[in-house]
């Protein structure tokens, strides 16, 4: 039992700081710390300053640009990544079908794709959920009948994070309909997304913003290299997928910072002859959040030191399941402090509303996704019920 | 930063697990608490056999010069099976005291007493009207020749009326201060009861009662009292993890085998989900406790850390503490299964020195003097 990190682990904290501090363009990490949408081109800017220096994918094997860290300093990394207001890797490509290819794919997939899915020369999207498959994701439905050298895919996903930038798709698809187990009959497709008959709806969410689309097929031609690993062993790829991630799980780091943030308004705003943050109850709400926050961290750095086997620690799922509920607790907290102001959130540029405050609730909506994605809280629930409690 | 156990520390806990589960694994406590002095007499001997009762004082006084790591382990142990033993009570606050304030003699007469199991302390310091301040008002000490003479009441003095010698706090023109006062002092009248959770507290009340001054000097005691406090809390909170780790295990268990509409009650999903969150709120709880003990450990900001560690822990065992008896139904309601037990020992553990809300003021107050909270810079 030791409190603080060792001298080694307290110099590549400072050596990470100051990387993310001086590296990455200022101009990117203020749109980040504005919350302000970003461009696809300062995400590649940012993964491309952070591949040439070996760190966008510490995490992958050695020989594709891995670095062989401790579990602890891979939370480091990221922690002080997400403190600095840099974008992070793009999750597609480097916690996603990066570490799926390194690990399942032939010798000419790893070469053909991770160096540029490193390097973000290669934007992935992700095609798994469906309109009947999303907690559920093993009753999709698109399939892929093969024909003679190539794989012919029809159906349709939804919920495609930023796939307006992707230039790839990693898909889960349908190639043994007869088999036993519906889990059984799934493959891991790589096609790119120019491809005949690919096209991409976007979807407007209640904030206003297009972040995820929806992909349709019709008669999609895809060689059949670019199948990962084994014909019909794709569920336990993207079982390995999104289970693969242990850092990370829980948005610490930048929910600190948004906290941190919302005090520095609630300390501008002034009610009643004082600012609002010495308000006893806004005060108290404050330091239960922090204090909850602590906690989380904590529990994070618990999953982290014990997930060297490889498995994942029982708690993982607190993590996601709590990490979420204290962003949106945050986002909402920012929305309060914003009061009034909190209403004009399309006001243009010479509005009184600060941006911070017109970003508020667009934000606040924004991240009710949260405890949905990756697994919702429910499904999280479901996960500590059954294999932590037995139940 | 690093959470895991040595050799020796899971030693020392299987060894404690061993002598509380062999005092207290079937139902011997209700029995132990239904009759003074509300623990058992032997159980705290074989403790003292064991070194536990001198874990954190130093070889120089009589202990094992052990730290607030092993102290928090026994802690776990005695809540895991809600041993009513006063460990925390007499030892970490009460010995913790002593340890702290204490001239050599003061130290080497009480705490290898305290170690051997022949003498239990006691703090007493909450007044009627107080509410969990570090310093002492209505009962006051004046001078007395070379001694001192106190005046006042304490209410609640958990385990008041069995200690043999009691740590008091009062008020000394303005001050607080501490003193040692004997069991058979004349001018002290004790009158004990149980209290809900099976253990005791007692009305102690001072009538020119002589007493002792702990320690040399003149010195304000409350920053004292504010430490040993904390290091208390933390340790109650680990008394807390123990209990709560049990509820929530006995009431898992329940559920796998409760049958009603012809089903275990693990088939409806919405007693499961309650069940998950209870793990939540638990192992958020544990994060926060073990960080403190580290704080402890390290001579950090205690009093912070066991403010934090306080309102974690008051959150958690409130919510784990109802949902057991929920999640049981009726049964949880009675005295004889053991699961209410535990929501009632929680219920005192958070009003003992401080509940969450207490912390949250105090956290509160404090909240615009830094900008995140970092638990590894």
């Amino acid at each position: 039992m030791r409190l603080h990190l060792s001298p080694e682990d307290h110099a590549f904290r400072d050596e990470m700081r100051t990387f993310f501090t001086t590296a990455v363009p200022q101009s990117i990490r203020d749109a980040v710390a504005a919350r302000r949408e970003l461009t696809r081109e300062q995400f590649v800017e940012t993964q491309q300053v952070l591949n040439a220096a070996g760190l966008a994918v510490p995490h992958w094997p050695v020989e594709w640009g891995g670095r062989a860290w401790t579990p602890l300093q891979r939370h480091i990394w990221h922690e002080e990544m997400m403190a600095a207001c840099v974008p992070p890797p793009l999750a597609f490509n480097t916690t996603m079908v990066g570490p799926v290819i390194a690990t399942f794919g032939s010798q000419e997939q790893k070469e053909r794709f991770l160096p540029p899915t490193a390097n973000l020369d290669i934007w992935w999207c992700q095609g798994f959920s469906e309109p009947d498959a999303g907690s559920d994701l093993a009753s999709l439905r698109t399939t892929a009948v093969r024909d003679g050298d190539d794989w012919v895919v029809n159906g349709q996903k939804t919920w495609t994070t930023l796939g307006q930038h992707a230039d790839w798709i990693f898909c889960l698809v349908r190639t043994d309909p007869a088999a036993p187990k519906r889990q059984r009959g799934i493959s891991f497709l790589l096609f790119p997304m120019d491809s005949p008959g690919v096209t991409l709806r976007p979807i407007e969410l209640i904030d206003g913003g297009h972040e995820v689309n929806e992909v349709f097929f019709e008669d999609v031609r895809v060689p059949a290299g670019n199948l990962v690993g084994e014909e019909n062993r794709g569920w336990d790829y993207a079982k390995f997928l999104l289970g693969n991630e242990r850092v990370g799980v829980a948005p610490v780091a930048s929910t600190k910072r948004l906290l941190a943030q919302a005090k520095e308004h609630a300390r501008g705003l002034e009610v009643g002859g004082r600012p609002l943050a010495e308000d006893p109850l806004m005060a108290a709400r404050i330091a239960e959040l922090e204090n909850e926050l602590l906690a989380l961290e904590l529990t994070a750095i618990r999953v982290v030191a014990n997930s060297a086997d490889g498995r994942p620690h029982p708690a993982s799922s607190v993590l996601k399941l709590r990490g979420t509920e204290l962003q949106q607790a945050v986002t909402e907290l920012v929305v309060d402090i914003a009061g009034p102001a909190a209403v004009a959130s399309s006001a243009e540029g010479d509005s009184t509303v600060p941006e911070w405050a017109r970003l508020a609730t667009p934000a606040y909506l924004n991240f009710r996704k949260a405890s949905i994605y990756g697994g919702s809280n429910e499904v999280q629930r479901q996960i500590i019920a059954g294999s932590i409690l037995g139940l | 930063m690093e959470f895991s156990y040595d050799n020796e520390q899971v030693a020392l806990r299987e060894a404690v697990h061993g002598l509380l589960t062999r005092a207290y694994g079937g139902d011997q406590r209700r029995a132990v608490t239904a009759k003074d002095p509300g623990f058992d007499e032997d159980t705290w001997g074989r403790l003292a056999e064991m070194g536990v009762l001198g874990l954190p004082f130093a070889e120089a006084d009589g202990g094992m010069g052990a730290g607030p790591v092993e102290v928090s382990i026994v802690a776990e142990e005695v809540g895991r099976v809600l041993a009513p033993e006063p460990f925390v009570a007499a030892v970490v606050l009460a010995g913790g005291l002593v340890s702290d304030v204490g001239t050599a003699a003061q130290r080497s007469e009480v705490l290898g007493a305290l170690a051997e199991g022949t003498l239990v302390p006691a703090f007493a310091h909450q007044e009627p009207g107080s509410r969990w301040e570090p310093t002492a008002r209505s009962v006051t000490a004046t001078a007395d020749g070379d001694g001192w003479r106190l005046t006042g009441v304490k209410e609640p003095v958990p385990h008041g009326a069995r200690a043999d010698l009691l740590v008091v706090s009062a008020a000394v023109e303005g001050a607080t201060r501490l003193f040692l006062v004997r069991a058979d002092s004349a001018g002290l009248t004790r009158t004990g009861y149980r209290t809900h959770d099976g253990t005791r507290a007692a009305k102690v009340e001072f009538d020119g009662t002589p007493a002792e001054l702990l320690g040399a000097g003149d010195a304000d005691r409350a920053a004292a009292v504010e430490k040993a406090q904390a290091r208390a809390r933390v340790a109650y909170a680990h008394e807390a993890l123990g209990a709560m780790e049990t509820a929530l295990t006995t009431t898992a268990e329940y559920l796998r085998t409760r049958k009603q509409f012809g089903v275990t009650l693990n088939k409806f999903q919405a007693l499961t989900f309650r069940a998950a969150d209870m793990y939540v709120s638990l192992e958020l709880a544990r994060s926060t406790v073990l960080w403190a003990t580290l704080v402890v450990d390290a001579d950090g900001d205690v009093v912070a850390a066991a403010d934090r560690a306080r309102l974690q822990v008051s959150r958690a065992s409130r919510h784990l503490g109802k949902e057991a008896i929920q999640l049981h139904g009726g049964i949880g309601m009675t005295a004889e299964y053991k699961i209410g037990h535990y929501t009632s020992r929680l219920t005192a553990i958070d009003h003992l020195l401080g509940d969450g809300d207490w912390a949250l003021a105090r956290l509160a107050a404090t909240v615009g003097d830094h900008e995140t909270v970092d638990p590894l810079s």
